[in-house]
């Protein structure tokens, strides 16, 4: 008789018992509607300002979902650089002396900027990542294909290709006693960077494989820096501290090999003027996106800007994982309604006849959990798969931008959010057949999943603490709904506060499901101990 | 008006027996206590005020533990009438006390004197230790921070044992309205924890001001603010108003609910 059948019917029961208890399935229907109906608060409350006055002084209405330039996969990036550029056709390479390497930068943020002096109030210094080298670039629009081997203002000379690949090279910054010598290739498809020390001893960093490239490329030195940033957190989020800064590098020896038409243009060179704005120009501070002709095969470039991928920042432009912060509702009826499903058995008596019937108390528990766990599964998997495409939908019709999160993350993102229903129904009945008493197994869950979250992202606790509570507390699941990705190559604030778990998504998952396999094992261990 | 009286007083006493006698209360107490505590100290040990403007109110920082022990003060006054219903003690009380009206505010009175007590230990407790630890965490008159014991740091010691006793009714309401223990847990600790959460989504400023100037606990803690108060949402008092508000009104609403339904 002791055969899994018996499992089966006491899991059947506990169904049965579920489904018929009107209360617990407008629990449950409540924890869908909530994880849907909040995640609308987002878009609603929120608005992107799409009137502009035009020329006449009239408003016009016309709303574009514009958003940063967005490269072939759909990733968001930033293109803004000064380049000095001639076209090549076909295979050959660009190699490049970098003889030295400077930067000033805004600390106080920068003010209104001045057109005649656009380094007034600046000092002297390199952001890590500002940078200064050669650049082979399909030069047709923002966010296209590239290459490029360049030094960087704290990170040594680095291989970059179509924004989101870093390679490291040299180490060391660029004097004038120790220049760097820099050189791409293109074989067809396959673009190779080198780096060295002498211009004699060359060492390759990597190779890039960029399907698609055009025939003709653009090829040349570039250099851009991003902005100047200090974050500064308190109670209820974080704010940052910009300021624009410049990077200038000068090269020489500037050879290209193959098939290279036209002279040399940029800002200020063949007859551009300086700051001028279009693919993979400087945008920022644009007087200052100059070059200048440095000896009869060099350059002296100054820019600013970045070649990197973007994330969200502040403002109107939403995170894909937005939509799902209904999931917080959720969970509170699920987590309720598990609590329930076992102290409801210790008030009415009931506990004893479940028990006569199943002696064995382990698999009444096991019953339960499967049941609650099945349930809460489906709940939160088809509210989640409702919010995400709908929440997405209302922010278009208000002319946000979404930041790009690729299927694969939607899809990890909606599982994710089932499985942390799922998970805190087991949580919760397991600590509910600990403690006996619905209203502190309830408070209990509660405090130990949502209270971290809260305090992680949105009290007055520093960084550093944020970041252990997002470790070791079950708040840590939250990390599976995580879509924005932290660049190593771009300089932000990767904190729980601005959505950066420091966990993996699924590690984060599983310190939840840690914890509720504690809580089911002692809650096993007592149910099976005590008197009912 | 003097049966009223009498009657009350009956009321309370009775209430008070119940609360004093049941095992759970003191273990409850206990744990509102220590959970602000600790969660104040961890805090106070842990933020840093790395130079002038730094922006940390110490006020905020010392006190944070009241965010964990409202959740035990709700449970326990949760517990003060679901349990009546639970075990069906509830129909004994209002054929003793048939007057519904009064048993709710004999047991508002009663949790809220009790939740003062756990109050009055754990916040002057939290600020002492703040006063002991900030000042060694960069808290200093050189960054802008003269006295930590003022006049704002009192108000807002005050106004953190108001805040637990407010959330104390709040879950008394709740409790009369929903008649389960679990439920109203869960529906007080959403009413609380909810707002910060989805106050973040919001972008828009005018959206984002106003739900932090309705949500129960982000209004009741601005009268923990002590720098800043001019870009507050609400000033300290009014903030503290809007928890009142709440409270008050779910009171009402759970004894209107008392008198028309069954109990």
């Amino acid at each position: 008789m002791v055969s899994s059948d018996s499992f089966w019917n006491l899991v059947r029961a506990e169904w049965t018992k579920l489904r018929t208890v009107r209360g617990w399935m407008v629990g449950l229907a409540l924890a869908a509607i909530l994880t849907v109906a909040l995640g609308m608060l987002g878009p609603l409350g929120s608005s992107s300002s799409c009137s502009q006055v035009d020329s006449n002084g009239a408003t016009s209405h016309t709303c574009h979902v514009t958003g940063p330039p967005r490269d072939a996969s759909g990733q968001e990036v930033q293109d803004q650089s000064t380049f000095v550029r001639r076209t090549l056709a076909g295979d050959g390479s660009i190699t490049a002396r970098l003889t030295s390497f400077s930067g000033k930068y805004s600390p106080d943020g920068g003010g209104p900027p001045d057109p005649t002096d656009p380094t007034a109030g600046m000092v002297d210094g390199l952001q890590p990542w500002s940078k200064a080298g050669i650049l082979i670039k399909d030069g047709s629009n923002f966010g296209s294909a590239y290459a490029a081997v360049l030094a960087t203002g704290s990170h040594g000379v680095r291989m970059q290709y179509d924004y989101t690949h870093d390679t490291a090279g040299l180490p060391g910054s660029v004097t004038a006693a120790a220049p760097r010598w820099l050189r791409l290739t293109r074989a067809g498809d396959v673009i190779t960077g080198y780096d060295s020390a002498d211009g004699t001893t060359w060492t390759e960093i990597g190779a890039a494989h960029l399907a698609n490239l055009p025939a003709d490329v653009e090829v040349g030195v570039f250099a851009a820096s991003p902005d100047y940033a200090v974050v500064k957190s308190s109670f209820g989020g974080s704010s940052t501290n910009t300021g624009p800064s410049l990077a200038t590098g000068t090269f020489d020896r500037i050879a290209v090999t193959g098939q290279s038409t036209g002279g040399w243009s940029g800002p200020g060179i063949g007859g551009e003027p300086s700051g001028h704005s279009g693919p993979g120009a400087a945008q920022g501070p644009a007087a200052a996106a100059v070059a200048a002709a440095n000896g009869a095969d060099g350059f002296t470039v100054t820019g600013s800007g970045d070649i990197a991928p973007a994330g969200p920042g502040e403002g109107a432009d939403k995170s894909a994982e937005g939509s799902l912060v209904g999931t917080f509702g959720g969970l509170i009826a699920v987590i309720v309604v598990a609590a329930l499903s076992m102290t409801s058995e210790y008030r009415r008596g009931l506990i004893r006849t479940s028990l006569a019937a199943s002696p064995r108390r382990g698999r009444l528990l096991a019953a339960k959990a499967v049941v609650l766990g099945a349930v809460s599964f489906v709940v939160g998997l088809v509210a989640a798969a409702i919010a995400v495409p709908t929440v997405r939908a209302v922010e278009h019709s208000k002319s946000m931008y979404v930041y790009h999160a690729s299927t694969g993350a939607q899809i990890r993102m909606v599982i994710g959010t089932a499985a942390i229903l799922a998970v805190a129904a087991v949580f919760a009945l397991a600590i509910a057949t600990i403690v006996r008493r619905g209203a502190a197994a309830v408070a209990a869950v509660i405090v130990a999943i949502i209270l971290p979250y809260i305090l992680a992202v949105a009290s007055v606790l520093p960084a550093g603490a944020a970041e252990w509570l997002a470790r070791l507390t079950p708040a840590a699941a939250f990390a599976v709904q995580q879509t924005v990705k932290p660049w190593p190559m771009v300089e932000a604030s990767y904190t729980p506060a601005n959505g950066y778990y420091p966990l993996s998504p699924w590690a984060g998952l599983a310190v939840l499901c840690l914890y509720a396999a504690v809580a089911y094992a002692i809650a096993h261990r007592l149910l099976r101990r005590r008197d009912a | 008006m003097t049966m009223t009286a009498g009657a009350f007083a009956d009321a309370l006493h009775a209430e008070w027996t119940k609360l004093r006698t049941v095992v759970g209360t003191a273990w409850l107490l206990a744990a509102a206590v220590v959970l602000t505590i600790g969660l104040s100290v961890a805090s106070a040990a842990t933020v840093t005020c790395d130079g002038a403007g730094c922006g940390e109110d110490p006020a905020k920082v010392g006190l944070l533990g009241v965010l964990a022990g409202q959740a035990v003060v709700a449970v326990l006054a949760v517990l003060a009438v679901g349990e009546e219903y639970g075990t069906g003690m509830i129909r004994l009380t209002f054929a003793a006390m048939p007057r519904r009206e009064l048993v709710l505010a004999a047991k508002a009175v009663v949790v809220a004197a009790v939740t003062a007590v756990a109050g009055v230990l754990a916040v002057p407790a939290s600020a002492l230790a703040a006063l002991a630890l900030l000042p060694r965490h960069g808290f200093t008159a050189a960054h802008g921070y003269q006295h930590l014991a003022t006049a704002a740091t009192l108000r807002a010691s005050v106004g953190s044992v108001l805040y637990l006793v407010l959330i104390a009714l709040l879950s008394v309401g709740v409790a009369s309205l929903l008649r389960d223990s679990a439920a109203s847990v869960g529906t007080v600790l959403g009413l609380l924890y909810l707002f910060p959460v989805l106050a973040q989504v919001i972008s828009d400023p005018d959206w984002h001001r106003r739900a932090t100037q309705l949500a129960p606990m982000l209004a009741g803690l601005d009268v923990q603010s002590t720098i800043g108060l001019a870009g507050q949402p609400l000033s300290p008092w009014q903030g503290l108003g809007v928890l009142t508000a709440w409270a008050f009104g779910m009171l009402g609403l759970g004894g209107a609910m008392l008198r028309l339904r069954d109990a």
